[in-house]
């Protein structure tokens, strides 16, 4: 025996109501990590591999099916809370680093729900979208500082200055960086539909671009990670825009690592690497070793696509964001993508997921500020990312001075995903999370990019709303408008970094 | 019939117009073009196709030949930092010494440097399917020599002295390192191993080494027979270990 502390408590216990089963087996064929099974005239069930998927739930015709979270009290202690105790078990079993799925499942309050939305009332009227025109079209990239005009021989004016290429979005919200590997190419495909459908764009993520999104690639944004997976001269001329991947919200400071488990066949054909080797992205980008080469790298992208694609730049939001941000923004690139410390990943360390970096509402916030500071918030767009999960939040998001934002969690739930955060299990029954063929096969583009294109709509159509009840008739005039935010039971210092004013003032 | 050559005078000129002629030339046929009064111009070659022939004469700037697919490039006097970056297929001859990260993330195509090269020269190197990578160094190599280095060939010639490099092949899980001479087991970083060179191996090699004797004039013969220390990956997992799961 590896060590005396037996098994742990059930983190989740699944019952079957036999009144109601008709034992159609739906829930054995669709759950993929084993938790049920026919023995003779019963179907058994192993509540230990659950995860809380509820594929079976979703899928079972009878309702029969019940799911009960923690359902073994240890003591209670306000301390020693059932997650320290049970990763201490974890490492004394193992003595390594604990990895886990998805976002920060820290209990920490979260700033947007703490922040309120202006309306007008009777000094100002509201704006009716159904009648007047608002416009949530937004144009990322590069603004000139300032115009240059001069007269043609007609007589004339025209502009002089030459326009930095720049991304037209219809909408605000963009589909954030989820690789090949990480999630299935079903899932890609229905993003990416998605996008071209609501006229935004969506990110690659490190894996390269499979063949399969070729169609699609005028709304792909192509990523360049440290391990630069999948990245030649091809792969940057294909995308809309190029991002250069510095840093994660789930885990900053760190690396990334695709387990060879996951590099199938196509996987690596697509990141260009043999079958089965794991694929590790260092920490740093390793021709970055300071700013100036950060320029280096953005220029070199440039120049391989002749300047005519936008590189945006994106950073895990810590403590000193606002001058990174400044920074990056002086090294040529269109934009900065700041991922908040909720953001999510198919595996970060735990340690990292809970503990490292800083809310996205304050690093967005202070970034804008200090860009505008330096007299830099038109060399670059702000995209915000990192557990945005409704409309209200995009709204929040560009008030606090984010030009548009990234979703990625949304959009897997949108496709079915519900944030068991098995992720790294490889089996996701959604078909998401998984590479496995006959689980794949379960997520329909045709099906789920409506799904996602529905949701972008739904919260295009409410953002429109928000808007209208505010007076603002275009996305320009929200964005950075902190004076339509109100901080609820934020303190003064909160209040301060955001440049909000309480309720009521 | 006769090659087609173009000479472009780089002096005073910024990179993107030198890059500019550049790609015009090759897209026009130029099958060399001769880049004549080169001083610190980055990224030439960059992202190019093709497979026309670019020499520089000059110092070579930042990122040379970085995403090239195709060309050969040879520069008649040193590069700065990162020459062969993510570069695709190709080669680059460079008759005098490197800067740092030579071949960074190189996934296919042949770098080659006659004099010394810098920290972390051939760092993530990268093999797929026919696709190998290979850098070889005349001189010497500066430590984290073939840092996470994931496919390739890297091989280090020592022709002008031991190399006295620390932290080699720190994290490697593909590929394989060779120096001439021994190697002290003290500079070798966690994840990489020493093994003997087999006849099999030195097979192997010698093509590229007598490639690289023929592009720079030397003899190949001693260095056919040399001895050779071999470095590869302890585990091509070298992180499975770390990590258990939540």
């Amino acid at each position: 025996m590896s060590s005396n502390l037996g098994s742990m408590p059930l983190r989740y216990r699944v019952t079957i109501d036999r009144e109601q089963c008709m034992e159609c087996e739906r829930c054995i064929n669709n759950c993929s990590y084993g938790v049920f099974r026919r023995d003779g005239d019963r179907i058994l069930i192993n509540s230990r591999k659950c995860t809380a998927c509820h594929r079976c739930l979703a899928y079972c015709p009878r309702d029969a099916i019940m799911l009960e979270e923690q359902p073994c009290d240890y003591r209670s202690h306000p301390v020693w809370t059932r997650a320290t105790r049970e990763a201490i078990y974890n490492q004394a079993r193992t003595g390594k680093i604990i990895l886990a799925g998805m976002g920060s499942v820290a209990n920490l309050p979260v700033i947007f729900d703490h922040l309120m939305l202006d309306a007008c009332q009777v000094t100002t009227p509201p704006t009716d979208p159904l009648r007047e025109p608002v416009e949530l079209r937004t144009y990322l990239g590069k603004k000139p500082s300032h115009l240059d005009l001069c007269r043609n021989s007609n007589g004339d004016v025209e502009l002089a200055t030459e326009l930095a290429p720049n991304l037209m979005v219809e909408t605000p919200v963009m589909l954030g960086h989820m690789s090949y590997g990480a999630i299935s190419l079903n899932a890609q495909v229905s993003m990416a539909r998605a996008a071209k459908e609501t006229g935004t764009y969506m990110g690659t993520g490190e894996g390269g671009l499979h063949a399969g999104l070729y169609p699609y690639q005028d709304r792909m944004i192509v990523q360049v990670a440290s391990g630069r997976f999948g990245v030649n001269i091809d792969y940057l001329e294909r995308g809309a825009a190029i991002e250069i991947k510095l840093g994660q919200g789930a885990k900053p400071g760190i690396g990334g690592h695709l387990t060879g488990e996951k590099v199938s066949k196509d996987v690596s054909r697509t990141r260009m690497i043999p079958e089965g080797s794991d694929a590790i992205s260092p920490a740093p980008h390793h021709d970055i070793y300071g700013i100036e080469d950060l320029s280096q790298l953005v220029r070199a992208i440039k120049e391989a696509t002749e300047w005519k694609k936008p590189v945006f730049a994106k950073v895990a939001a810590v403590n000193n964001t606002a001058e990174n941000v400044a920074a990056v923004a002086r090294s040529s690139v269109d934009a900065v993508v700041i991922d908040g410390f909720r953001g999510g990943t198919g595996a970060a360390p735990r340690v990292f997921r809970d503990h490292v970096g800083i809310p996205i509402e304050v690093a967005v916030a202070s970034a804008d500020r200090e860009l505008r500071r330096q007299g830099l918030r038109n060399e670059v767009s702000l995209i915000a990312c990192g557990s945005i999960r409704e409309s209200a939040d995009v709204v929040k998001a560009i008030a606090l001075g984010a030009d548009a934002v990234y979703i990625g969690t949304a959009a897997l739930a949108a496709m079915g995903c519900r944030v068991c955060g098995n992720c790294y299990q490889g089996l996701c029954p959604w078909g998401i999370a998984t590479q496995r063929p006959d689980l794949v096969e379960r997520l329909d583009p045709d099906v789920a990019s409506k799904q996602v294109a529905n949701l972008i709509h739904a919260w295009t159509l409410e953002i429109t709303e928000l808007m209208g009840a505010a007076g603002i008739n275009s996305i320009e005039s929200l964005r950075g408008n902190r004076d339509r935010l109100r901080g609820y039971m934020l303190d003064e210092n909160i209040l301060n970094v955001l440049d909000v004013e309480p309720v009521g003032a | 019939m006769m090659a087609k050559q173009v000479t472009i005078d780089a002096k005073g000129m910024h990179y993107t117009p030198l890059n500019q002629q550049i790609r015009k030339a090759v897209e026009d046929g130029a099958d060399e073009v001769v880049v004549q009064n080169v001083l610190g111009q980055r990224f030439i070659g960059d992202g190019l196709r093709g497979n026309a022939t670019i020499h520089v004469y000059g110092v070579a700037g930042g990122d040379l030949a970085m995403f090239m697919s195709g060309p050969t490039v040879i520069v008649h006097g040193n590069a700065e930092h990162a020459p062969g970056n993510t570069m695709d297929s190709g080669k680059v001859v460079i008759h005098g010494s490197a800067g740092d990260a030579v071949a960074h993330s190189m996934r296919g195509g042949k770098v080659f440097v006659r004099g010394n090269i810098g920290y972390r020269g051939g760092i993530h190197m990268k093999q797929y399917e026919a696709q190998r990578p290979i850098l070889v160094v005349g001189g010497s190599a500066r430590t984290f020599l073939g840092e996470y280095m994931a496919g390739g060939l890297l091989v280090v010639l020592g022709l002008d002295g031991a190399m006295d490099a620390r932290g080699i092949g720190s994290g490697i899980h593909g590929g394989e390192i060779i120096i001439r001479g021994n190697v002290d087991d003290a500079c070798l970083a966690a994840g990489a191993k020493k093994v003997p060179l087999t006849d099999e191996d030195r097979k192997r090699i010698a093509p590229v080494i007598r490639e690289f004797a023929g592009d720079f004039g030397l003899d190949p013969e001693p260095l056919l027979n040399a001895d050779y220390t071999r470095i590869v990956p302890a585990s091509a997992r070298p992180f499975a270990g770390k990590y258990t799961w939540e």
